[in-house]
């Protein structure tokens, strides 16, 4: 698996980040607009996913290596149940502490910006984790 | 509503081909199929959020199935006896009974949409109120609904670590190792 064409290379490397940038900005605008932390995190893992279909597996590894993935993953789940435990601080679980701010813009909605940011980075790394666990440790005496 | 129709009948078709054909690899492609028929309705229902993550998912998971498990070797065909028969023929008996006891069922339905229920009405109405979220959607899913969403969140988490730990490199068997439940 060392890659594809240089046409694929060639798009690949034009379109990886803006899918990435635009996954980015799915988690970013997730109370705003449709999308949200879960398909901001799936979009970011499709970008690593392309780059590791067009460049093979070294280019990915090296941005953002499995060992990473699975820290990042795990950061991503305790923001979210972090952000939940904070809630007993003023009473109940997922209690929405932070202040609501006006509406339509991006400091707004209390903790729900905060929790798909952690949602998108848990998906995302989750995702491209799983990707590199089956493609690229699979066994080779086949 | 002619639309609906036309799309679950292509879903229909695209699903049975993808039990019924014999290469794997056109059976995973039969199968995306599926899933963007399936975005396609959620776009006419006016559901941007689950089509987005359902024509991203369907995509992603796409590119695992070809990619990750070596989709391109055929199936080895499974011949059927007596016992293949009987299960067909239960199953289309179930069929036939489920679709008609379905149908009287589905005639006291009320209209699609309407009306609203009390729940819906009061996160319509109140939602942007009480969480400042522009997105209902988003207000849902991570502050009224939030428990459902840290439930889907560690179902992932779980599986995840189920994967790495099976796939991982550190305790794989060497090729030639033997297996010591042998002797």
């Amino acid at each position: 698996m060392s890659g594809m064409t240089l046409i694929v290379k060639t798009i690949t490397r034009l379109l990886a980040s803006l899918i990435i940038l635009f996954g980015v900005y799915l988690v970013l605008h997730g109370h705003l607009t449709p999308g949200g932390g879960f398909a901001g995190g799936v979009i970011i893992a499709a970008g690593f996913v392309l780059l590791t279909l067009a460049f093979g597996k070294k280019l990915p590894l090296s941005k953002l290596s499995e060992k990473a993935a699975s820290i990042f993953e795990s950061v991503g789940a305790l923001i979210f149940l972090g952000v939940a435990l904070l809630g007993f601080v003023g009473g109940y679980f997922f209690l929405n502490l932070l202040p609501k701010g006006t509406p339509f813009k991006i400091l707004s909605a209390g903790i729900i910006p905060v929790c798909n940011i952690g949602i998108g980075l848990k998906v995302g790394t989750a995702l491209f984790a799983v990707f590199v666990a089956l493609i690229v440790l699979r066994i080779r005496s086949r | 509503m002619i639309e609906f129709s036309l799309l679950l009948i292509f879903m229909i078709i695209g699903a049975i081909i993808a039990v019924e054909i014999k290469s794997l690899l056109s059976s995973v492609i039969a199968l995306g199929v599926v899933g963007f028929a399936l975005c396609l309705i959620f776009f006419i229902l006016r559901a941007p959020d689950v089509a987005i993550t359902q024509i991203i998912v369907e995509i992603v998971v796409l590119v695992i199935l070809i990619r990750a498990t070596g989709a391109k070797r055929d199936l080895t065909e499974v011949k059927g006896g007596i016992k293949e028969k009987f299960a067909l023929a239960t199953t289309i008996l179930f069929l036939v009974v489920f679709s008609i006891f379905s149908i009287w069922a589905f005639c006291d339905l009320p209209k699609f949409g309407v009306p609203l229920m009390e729940v819906s009405k009061s996160y319509i109405t109140d939602g942007l109120r009480k969480t400042g979220a522009a997105n209902l959607v988003a207000s849902v899913l991570l502050d009224y609904r939030a428990y459902d969403t840290l439930g889907e969140a560690t179902v992932l988490f779980t599986a995840v670590i189920g994967a790495i730990a099976i796939l991982r490199r550190k305790g794989r068997k060497k090729i030639d190792e033997r297996d010591d439940t042998d002797s």
